[in-house]
């Protein structure tokens, strides 16, 4: 595969109202996870282990901390002197600013006019999965298909978002498509990657803002099926799509297992972030750890079980912690209990506090806070 | 002609470190992991940065290649920058009188056209194999109130150490009158921390004299410092306070390491506004297992922990299985310890399995013969087979536990 065929475009601000609590400072590209990541770092790291070297990233708004987080785009292998990474704040071309995927692909017409790539990797950045996309490539080149979308067979997740069901060739071709559709059991529903010929993607969207029409699944997709080429690419890895505060605790979760750190931590396509130079955890006399994933920066004296701790978290002594997410820098004092809690990044828990949430219903914690 | 930089820094990191043993098999000593994600080159480089000197050569010589990648651009250290930064400097061949590095002071000597290039004040001579974080600026302000020629770094040791180091007998201005090489009856305990700054024109000058000066051994300690002081030079040493470890030998890494688990050890790195700077591993957070055990001890990323772990320093992508114990040691990145394998005061290099139910070192306490103790140390790429036993002391390599293979 020829390195500089795709140009590789993300979504930041998709599907912000999901998730408030932890959207009200950042973009869902930039919500924490895993330990050490942000949900942009997958989606980033797919397209550069495959090779793609240009990527543009679609901001709206509260971008800030996504900046911070991309920078020059290093620790990807990004920051370079040909291609590289490109933030795309709004661009005002005389309306408002953009509140859809066609609207902010138009609104960026001109980087795309001064890109080479023939072909364009469109990704939204709600989700965690370690997907090869050169094998989605070969795919669409092979069938020399006009459109490439990725699916998968199962159940469609609670809440997720903006579901498109698939009726699918077996040869792969896409036959039809149902927007929000209502199945009880297994369909091929879509998933939020697609790979189209950049000439093409123009052409399409610049019809679409023509009719008024800014709907990405109806209008982008369902109504040109029967004029193009749709290609469905199966992919059966694991996929986590963040839709919901469950959605977000249940996928740090699945972490635990190791079957899943094997598949997303794959050494083959490591998983890259902005790097952070905190010494090793450091667990005190008295510790006790159980089925936990720790960061760098971490020291714990308390207890912990069931937690993903992110980097330069502190569990003070004779604190319980359990069925927790603990984001950077929070300060948990001593004789605390904590029980299904997510508490965002640099929250001080002062001495002998007690809170309790519930599997299905995690209590969250706003960033700063002191409890 | 680069911009003019006031301070010039070059750390030596050329030595063999013999006294590593399997350790420096392949690798140059500033290059030996430390500290769970670092590297021993890591300290003086950050507190070269930390201190605010951004012009640092790295004179290598004894197997450079791990070093070089690792040191790669520099840009972990914010050392990539465009006029300054830092650069590994092998010896070379020139037109005429090329040769290894001989000693210290003649690895300085041929780079003079390096450090020239930048004009500088005052050069920070350094060793690449201490731990400890020190403000060098400090040390250079110093060095300037004094008007000195030359300011060695000195620390306080227990005066029964001090016969195995290199004393400074001082006047009451801190000025110094006399080096005591490893003295059998110490006048003072001011030990020399190997850490020198100059004001460049000086040291050009005795540099240039010790190169041709045949008879000399080309050493800074034995050869250019004297003559310093033999000239009357102005010469004062800095009183530094803090942890500050040369981790040379086997037993002083290990205790160095150990000092990270020590709470009242004065080491702190986790101080955000002196990090110690790494090439970081691209790996996920580490993972403690239902059924570990984890006290006393550090982890950096990428580790998976399912056996007991207490006084253990594991590095990145360690493997710690089901049943297997660690206690007191030190487990560098992507080593795997197996099932029921136990491993004590010990220190296991990288890549290296330790088979199921295999011993490696054992707790002094155990021992009836306590002079036949010590670390047992594993070197790199080695496979330990199951139920092996790698008795306390040992030190064993992967080409020689091949050799014993074939004969068996």
């Amino acid at each position: 595969m020829s390195a500089n065929k795709v140009l590789g475009i993300i979504f930041s601000n998709i599907y912000d109202e999901k998730i408030r609590e932890l959207t009200e400072t950042r973009t869902m590209a930039s919500v924490p996870f895993g330990g050490r990541y942000r949900l942009i770092d997958f989606v980033l790291s797919n397209m550069v282990n495959a090779g793609i070297n240009k990527v543009g990233v679609i901001t709206k708004n509260n971008y800030q901390s996504l900046m911070d987080h991309l920078g020059s785009g290093k620790p990807w292998d990004l920051s370079r002197k040909r291609e590289g990474l490109f933030i795309l704040p709004p661009f005002s071309n005389g309306n408002s600013e953009y509140n859809t995927r066609i609207e902010s692909l138009a609104s960026v017409n001109r980087f795309f006019q001064h890109s080479n790539e023939d072909y364009v990797f469109l990704s939204d950045s709600n989700y965690v999965c370690n997907i090869d996309c050169k094998k989605m490539l070969e795919s669409h080149i092979q069938t020399g298909a006009d459109v490439t979308v990725a699916y998968r067979f199962g159940r469609i997740p609670e809440k997720y978002a903006d579901t498109v069901s698939y009726e699918i060739d077996p040869d792969g071709r896409v036959r039809d498509a149902l927007v929000k559709p209502n199945i009880d059991g297994a369909c091929n529903y879509g998933l939020p990657m697609m790979i189209i010929s950049k000439k093409l993607l123009l052409k399409l969207v610049s019809d679409c803002v023509s009719r008024n029409q800014y709907d990405f699944e109806r209008d982008l997709i369902q109504r040109n099926i029967p004029n193009y080429h749709f290609n469905g690419y199966e992919f059966p890895g694991f996929f986590r799509s963040i839709c919901s505060m469950n959605d977000y605790f249940e996928s740090n979760m699945a972490l635990m297992q190791p079957k899943v750190r094997g598949e997303l931590f794959t050494p083959e396509r490591p998983i890259y972030t902005k790097v952070r130079d905190d010494p090793p955890a450091r667990y005190g006399l008295g510790s006790h750890v159980s089925n936990s994933l720790v960061a760098d920066g971490c020291e714990i004296e308390g207890d912990i079980e069931n937690c993903v701790l992110f980097r330069g978290v502190h569990i003070g002594k004779n604190s319980k912690v359990s069925n927790c997410v603990i984001m950077q820098d929070s300060q948990i004092g001593q004789n605390c209990r904590l029980d299904y809690v997510i508490t965002d990044k640099d929250v001080v828990i002062k001495n002998e506090r007690s809170m309790m949430g519930f599997q299905s219903y995690p209590v969250f914690i706003n960033k700063g806070s002191i409890v | 002609m680069l911009p003019k930089q006031d301070v010039v820094a070059m750390i030596l990191a050329g030595g063999q470190g013999s006294r590593l043993g399997v350790l420096t098999k392949k690798l140059a000593k500033p290059a030996v992991p430390f500290g769970g994600k670092y590297r021993i080159i890591d300290f003086p480089l950050s507190n070269c940065v930390n201190s605010g000197i951004e012009t640092v050569g790295v004179l290598t010589q004894y197997q450079p290649l791990e070093l070089n990648e690792y040191i790669g651009s520099g840009q972990p250290w914010d050392l990539d920058s465009m006029t300054a930064g830092v650069r590994v400097l092998p010896p070379y061949q020139r037109s005429r009188k090329s040769d290894w590095y001989k000693g210290t002071a003649n690895a300085i000597y041929q780079n003079i056209p390096y450090i020239e290039r930048y004009s500088p004040e005052y050069v920070v001579i350094l060793s690449g194999d201490h731990i400890y974080k020190m403000d060098y600026s400090k040390m250079l302000a110093y060095h300037r109130e004094k008007n000195a020629d030359c300011t060695i770094a000195e620390i306080e040791v227990p005066m029964d150490e001090a016969p195995r180091f290199g004393i400074l007998n001082t006047n009451e201005d801190e000025s110094i009158y006399e080096f005591d090489e490893k003295p059998k009856h110490p006048k003072s305990n001011k030990a020399s921390m190997g850490i020198y700054v100059f004001t460049w024109k000086k040291l050009k000058k005795y540099l240039e004299q010790d190169e041709a000066n045949p008879k000399s051994s080309n050493d800074f300690g034995h050869d250019v410092l004297p003559a310093m002081l033999k000239a009357g030079e102005r010469m004062f040493a800095y009183h530094f306070e803090g942890y500050w470890k040369d981790v040379g030998t086997i037993e002083s890494l290990w205790e160095s390491n150990m000092d990270l688990l020590d709470p009242n050890v004065p080491l702190d790195l986790s101080d955000d506004s002196w990090k110690i700077y790494s090439r970081n591993p691209v790996m996920p957070p580490h993972y403690i297992s239902k059924e570990a055990k984890v006290q006393n001890s550090l982890v950096a990323e990428g580790a998976n922990v399912y056996g007991e772990i207490d006084f253990a320093v594991l590095f990145s992508g360690v493997y710690i299985a089901p049943g297997a114990v660690v206690r007191d040691s030190i487990i560098m990145p992507g080593t795997r310890v197996e099932e029921g394998a136990v491993v004590q005061y010990a220190i296991v290099a990288e890549n290296s399995v330790i088979g199921k139910g295999a011993m490696v070192g054992q707790r002094p306490e155990d021992m009836k013969n306590k002079d036949e103790w010590g670390v047992a140390v594993v070197g790199s790429d080695c496979v330990i087979q199951p139920g092996a036993v790698v008795p306390p002391k040992a030190m064993v390599d992967a080409e020689t536990l091949a050799e014993e293979a074939q004969k068996k």
